[in-house]
Parts: C-alpha cells; sequence; structure tokens
C-alpha cells in the first residue's frame, strides 16, 4: 500500500527538499509515523497532542481530513495525501 | 423590478438550474447568480452591510475615509457604495492580483495601497492593520472579523436560496472571509435537518503562501468550523477545467474561483448519485469571468492556463 503525501515548501527540510514522499499505513496517523521513520522532526510539525497543529490542514483527494476523521481518517492505495500551511482563504468567494 | 436606487438593487439574484452538469433528474445543481449585483460580485452584500451597520452603530460619519484589505471584490463593492455616499476609500490589495481588479477600483474612485505578493491577502491584512493602527480616525470595517458581513448572508443569501429551493440538500461555497458559509450556513441549519454546508477553497501555488513559518497560518475571526460538514481544497488546473464546463455546457461565463467551487459540487452530487440518494445542491456564482480574461485562464490548453495562474492570486 503506497500513499503520496505531498509536503509544502517550509516542510521541505525533513524531506530533503522532496516535494512528495510515499507513505504507508491503514490512517493518517500511521502514515505520519511511518514517515517518521524516514524523516525525523515532521511528525512534531504536523502533530500536537492526538490533533493536526491549528495552522496545518491536511486534505485527503482535496478534502480536509478535519471534516473526515482526522488523524483517525482511513486511507487506500492510490490516496493523495496534501499538506497545506492554513491562509485566510484568499479567497475563493473572490475579496 | 424597480427599486430607489441603485443600492437598494442589490440581491434578490436568480437561481438558476444546470440540466447538462447535473447528473440526473434526481440530482440536480443550481446556480445562485451573485454576478447579477450592481457592481457584479456577491461582495455587495457585505459590503453595503458592514458600511449601513457602521453608519447604524455612528462609527461611520459624513466624510469619513474608509481603509480595508482586499483582494478585489470587497472593494470594487465598498468603492461603489463609498462613491454614492461620499466616503473616502483606501484598499490595500496585494500586487499579485488581475490588472482589472485596479481599474475598477481606480474607476469608482477608490485608492490603492499595494502589499507584497508573498503571502497573499494575509499579508494585506497585516498591511491595513498596520495603517490603521498609524491612522486611529480610518475606520477599517474589516469583513474578515464584522459580523455584519456574515449578517448580510443570514439576512438575504440564506432566505433567498431557501425560498427559491425549500429542497435543497447542499450548500456549496468559497471560503475567504468565511461570510457566505457562515451566514447561509447558519440559516439553512436552522431549517432544513441534514442540510450539508461545503466550502470549497482556492489552493494556491507556494509563491502566494510565502515561505512563512506553520505557526503564522490566519484564521478569520468570521469562521466556525461547527458551522461546516466538509471543506474541499482545489487547485487551479480543476478550477479553470470547471470554469470552461459551466461556460461550454450552460452558457454561464462566470470567475476561475466560481470554477472551484462548481468542482466541489459536483464532488456532492457525484457521491448523492451514486449512493441513489436524491440530491437538490446550490452553488455560488461569485462574479463574472470579466475580470479575469486577461489571466489567460478562458483560452488555450489547460497547461497554459495553469502556467499562467502560477503565482496569482485566482480566486
Amino acid at each position: 500500500m503506497s500513499i503520496e503525501v505531498r509536503i509544502p515548501t517550509i516542510l521541505r527540510t525533513y524531506t530533503g527538499e522532496a516535494k512528495s514522499v510515499a507513505g504507508d499505513g491503514p490512517t493518517l496517523d500511521a502514515v505520519i509515523a511511518d514517515l517518521e521513520t524516514r524523516h525525523p522532526g515532521l511528525r512534531d510539525r504536523l502533530v500536537e497532542g492526538d490533533a493536526l497543529r491549528r495552522f496545518v490542514n491536511v486534505y485527503l483527494n482535496d478534502e480536509d481530513v478535519r471534516f473526515l476523521d482526522g488523524l483517525s481518517t482511513a486511507l487506500k492505495d492510490g490516496d493523495v495525501v496534501t499538506v497545506l500551511p492554513a491562509v485566510a482563504g484568499g479567497a475563493i468567494v473572490v475579496f | 423590478m424597480r427599486y430607489d436606487s441603485l443600492l437598494a438593487s442589490v440581491g434578490r439574484t436568480p437561481l438558476v438550474g444546470l440540466p447538462r452538469l447535473s447528473p440526473s433528474s434526481d440530482v440536480r445543481i443550481w446556480a445562485k447568480l451573485e454576478d447579477h449585483n450592481p457592481t457584479g460580485s456577491i461582495k455587495d452584500r457585505p459590503a453595503l452591510n458592514m458600511i449601513e451597520t457602521a453608519e447604524r452603530d455612528g462609527r461611520l460619519v459624513p466624510g469619513a475615509t474608509l481603509l480595508e484589505p482586499t483582494s478585489g471584490n470587497t472593494g470594487i463593492s465598498l468603492a461603489m457604495a463609498a462613491k454614492i455616499k461620499g466616503y473616502r476609500l483606501i484598499c490595500v490589495m496585494p500586487e499579485n492580483t488581475s490588472v482589472e481588479r485596479t481599474q475598477l477600483l481606480r474607476m469608482w474612485g477608490a485608492e490603492v495601497i499595494y502589499s507584497p505578493a508573498a503571502g497573499g491577502s494575509n499579508e494585506a491584512v497585516r498591511v491595513a492593520k498596520g495603517l490603521a493602527a498609524e491612522n486611529p480616525d480610518w475606520v477599517m470595517l474589516y469583513q474578515y472579523g464584522n459580523p455584519a458581513n456574515t449578517d448580510a448572508h443570514y439576512r438575504f443569501t440564506g432566505p433567498e436560496i431557501f425560498e427559491d429551493c425549500p429542497d435543497i440538500t447542499h450548500f456549496v461555497a468559497g471560503l475567504g472571509t468565511t461570510g457566505t458559509l457562515m451566514g447561509v450556513g447558519r440559516y439553512l441549519r436552522e431549517r432544513v435537518p441534514g442540510v450539508s454546508i461545503i466550502a470549497a477553497e482556492p489552493r494556491y501555488g507556494e509563491l502566494v503562501y510565502g515561505l512563512r513559518n506553520l505557526d503564522e497560518g490566519f484564521v478569520p475571526e468570521l469562521y466556525d468550523e461547527s458551522v461546516l460538514t466538509s471543506r474541499f481544497s482545489v487547485g487551479p488546473r480543476d478550477a479553470v477545467r470547471r470554469t470552461r464546463e459551466l461556460l461550454n455546457e450552460e452558457g454561464i461565463f462566470a470567475g476561475i474561483s466560481t470554477g472551484a467551487i462548481l468542482h466541489a459540487a459536483l464532488a456532492a452530487a457525484a457521491k448523492s448519485h451514486s449512493a441513489g440518494e436524491r440530491a437538490d445542491i446550490v452553488f455560488i456564482v461569485c462574479d463574472g469571468g470579466w475580470k479575469y480574461l486577461s489571466t489567460g485562464a478562458y483560452e488555450g490548453s489547460l497547461d497554459d492556463a495553469e502556467g499562467a495562474l502560477d503565482g496569482q492570486l485566482w480566486a
């Protein structure tokens, strides 16, 4: 099982500058733990206690995992996980 | 319809079906055409309500100077209202927005101060807050934290949608100030058990987010996560693809952010369709495509359009 995880620029210091890395695991939490074994320090930038950090957004196939099952969100082979810093819209309802 | 003035004609926009893009007669998609507002965007609603609320509260007096961080449409709406009501308006806008936005703002008499491209709207907010502190007599309505923004949608946009589509199952809109989703979302949740409130937010290139620390993220004060049932992040390629589909299939000429919202609406429609459930999905057409012609989004290949939008605040 392989999950593609897309990494934002500010976190690429943990991935040897790679834009995306492959992870393995049945849930988001498990994939992040798997990535931590090869990219030490990454987990701490994403997770605080038992939840995602406030200003980090994680998307499973474009859908925010906070509205799915958070770190417990189930993943399947071929899924794409995107990590992004939270920003003020920017904004889609054009300001 | 007859109105006493242009300002009185804000709102009461059409809701139109999308017979070709809807998956079936049981799963229907409806477009709320907010480009029909006086300056051509949904932002006329919160802009007017913020100004009139501030007038009632005594914060805004004749001859006052307004200051607002805006990547375009709210500024344009405020400029129109400020011109009619006699206020001076200064907009702080990221330098990487389309040229038409600056032209429109100046046309309605607003002054424009640019903020650096890196950081996008966050940076515009930061610069505007600094200017507000240096000029205490200026009035910053501050769309990201002003309850009158949400209130405009709770009192008007939401009731209009519910009146035209009482069987609504999903509401989909963009996530910027979050005013539309919070206002319409709360109104519908009070009346439609189980209604889905879906946010679509633009996913920009790295330049727009800047090389900032993750702890510096900005969440608008109006945002209340509990109003939403799901939230999509849509990149420029999907946004442009859907914008073109809306034009080619249904004849609706919309801005690029609307394409991103339609992308999320179609995802919801596909889910309902495959589950065999009926659905009436209402999404917001934020504005027309006129202001974005120079971005290259409407011609050439998708690759070209995606490349042209890299680094721009396309929504």
